[in-house]
């Protein structure tokens, strides 16, 4: 039986307190064909032997296409040590602590993700995680607003991603902040800097830089740090952590560096999962450390002076501000942090280092390959990461399907992003491909074409 | 230590120093201080803001808690005591000489209207009971 406090009584002047009819009515605005109640694939009445064999039959039914989508979760591969450690008794339920002091190993752990994404970004502090990279693109948005003292208005570029922008906008659309799109030029495939341009000497909080962008484009992130910086805005980094071990830390951007890193943090260690539990993170200067949402471990030292880990800056969170609190970041993603931490500390610098170089090199390798193809065309000039954008002379649509029909998942389908793009798919490359897999990729998208 | 007499008073425990210039000091009082305890950070609003009587406009932080700071009455924001970003404890130290912002009123007979020193003592009385 469940514990549920309130009698039928209590529930009754709740709901006529706030004109509900039932508590059903709550939920009203949650779309219809989103409430899926009913299992209607699975009868009723199973037992367990008879549930356990519809399932591993029906799991048998998955297919396990060859990978070529990025867009924001990455594949790439995960040491069996990472999960092996991070799933032991000790760190499975890594969940907030509310006797946090008690629980020394997970803040060690936490505080030693701390230091190795802020090493890793080149910030000063960082948080023990956010939910994910779009909601935590979203707290940096408001953490920005709430540095800037004055400026509500946040430029957020076309080139960061559009499942990003669209979470980002539904935070913070009614807590009165603008979010101004800024386009990128067609021709390079970043932030068009005219038109940036253009919002010089207005009143702006912050300018969002995504490296690399949503295309797998490289942004010149010195040049749009300074600007944002000359116009008295904060500069808030939205990176791929994993690419940090090659591209420059956003702490050393432009002559003074970001203000905040923020991203997804799934490329360290975190399985795709049908899109997740991911973690996201959040780094900042040492200057703003008290504006930035979430919990924050610190090191200290007890009465002894004997070395020990601590939350620390918790005076503006919820359960002290209340209300007022800096965020409602109530929990953090422990385990994926858990696992990032051991995912980061077993390939260390160096192997972050070589799978970021391997993902780059077999991205090249595919895009010159399918540059090949006739009626393919790669767009945009600017250096790639591991991703990278390709025209395709049919329905973007329709060449995905059939290259899914032969165990290929050909790239993530920018058509109903950005239709001014014409029939464009992103595709991307990781360390995972072996040069047969890009030859693979190769034959789909020559017979989707057909 | 007593509340200067020379000061006015909010009832959410700002103390207000008029000033030769026509501008106002604003701090916390020492009850204020006292109940928050050691103080690590002070957030100040920024200069050129215009704010409303009772508007919340700074923010002292305390290893245990973090508290709001009001406008005492309508003007706007003209300076902000810089001394306090690497020395907050000074509001424990002396809080009627840790001035945290300085308002030009949009009226003085605003300022005028605040508590004296006997009244704000009073206020303090009653929140002991």
């Amino acid at each position: 039986m469940p514990f549920i406090p309130h009698t039928e009584q209590d529930i009754k002047s709740m709901l006529a307190s706030i004109g509900a009819k039932n508590i059903d009515a709550l939920f009203d605005e949650i779309p219809a064909a989103l409430k899926s109640g009913k299992l209607t694939a699975v009868g009723d009445g199973l037992n367990e032997m008879q549930v356990s064999r519809l399932m591993r039959e029906r799991a048998a039914q998955d297919i396990q296409p060859l990978n070529f989508i990025g867009a924001g979760a990455y594949e790439h591969h995960i040491p069996a040590a990472v999960w092996e450690i991070a799933t032991r008794g000790e760190y499975y339920t890594a969940y907030t602590p509310y006797q946090a002091e008690a629980s020394q190993g997970t803040l060690q752990v936490l505080y030693e993700y701390q230091t190795m994404i802020a090493s890793l970004t080149g910030m000063d502090a960082s948080n023990a995680s956010l939910y994910d990279g779009a909601s935590g693109l979203a707290e940096a948005i408001l953490m920005a607003v709430r540095a800037h003292k004055t400026s509500r208005r946040v430029l957020l570029p076309a080139t960061a991603s559009p499942l990003y922008r669209s979470v980002a906008h539904s935070i913070v659309k009614l807590q009165n902040i603008e979010l101004v799109e800024i386009p990128f030029d067609t021709a390079t495939g970043t932030v068009d800097l005219k038109a940036l341009e253009q919002h010089a000497g207005t009143d702006i909080a912050a300018l969002v830089i995504p490296q690399p962008n949503f295309f797998g484009a490289l942004e010149d992130v010195d040049a749009l740090t300074d600007w944002a910086h000359a116009q008295n805005a904060l500069a808030i980094a939205l990176v791929n952590p994993l690419t940090l071990a090659l591209l420059k830390a956003p702490g050393q951007w432009g002559s003074r560096g970001a203000d905040i890193a923020v991203g997804d943090g799934q490329p360290l260690g975190a399985p795709l999962s049908s899109g997740g539990p991911y973690f996201g993170f959040m780094c900042c200067k040492q200057a703003l450390v008290r504006q930035m949402p979430g919990r924050i471990i610190g090191r200290t030292v007890d009465l002894d002076g004997k070395p020990g880990f601590t939350l620390t800056l918790q005076a503006r969170e919820q359960h002290i501000r209340r209300a007022k609190a800096t965020s409602n970041i109530c929990s953090n993603q422990g385990l994926m942090v858990t696992a990032a931490a051991i995912h980061m500390a077993l390939l260390g610098a160096d192997g972050l280092r070589r799978v970021a170089a391997a993902s780059h090199a077999n991205m090249q390798a595919l895009a010159a390959l399918a540059g090949g193809v006739q009626g393919v065309k790669r767009l945009f000039s600017a250096p790639h990461f591991h991703e990278v954008v390709l025209r395709l002379p049919k329905s973007s649509a329709a060449v995905l399907a059939g290259m899914a029909g032969q165990g290929v998942s050909g790239g993530f389908d920018l058509q109903p992003h950005y239709p001014q793009l014409g029939n464009a798919i992103l595709v991307c490359a990781t360390e995972t491909k072996t040069d047969e897999d890009l030859q693979r990729y190769v034959a789909a998208l020559r017979h989707a074409l057909q | 230590m007593s509340n200067p007499s020379n000061l006015k008073y909010t009832a959410s425990h700002e103390w207000v120093r008029s000033e030769a210039d026509g501008t106002i000091s604003i701090g916390i009082t020492q009850h204020a201080q006292e109940l928050l305890g050691d103080m690590v950070f002070v957030e100040t609003p920024a200069v050129g803001r215009k704010l409303k009587a009772k508007e919340e406009c700074a923010v002292v932080e305390s290893v245990k808690a973090a508290a709001d700071v009001y406008a005492p009455v309508a003007g706007e924001v003209t300076a902000v005591n810089s001394e306090l970003d690497s020395a907050p404890e000074k509001i424990n130290d002396a809080p009627y000489a840790a001035w945290m912002f300085k308002m030009k009123p949009d009226n003085a007979a605003d300022v005028a209207a605040l508590m004296d020193a006997a009244a704000y003592q009073a206020v303090v009385d009653s929140e002991a009971h």
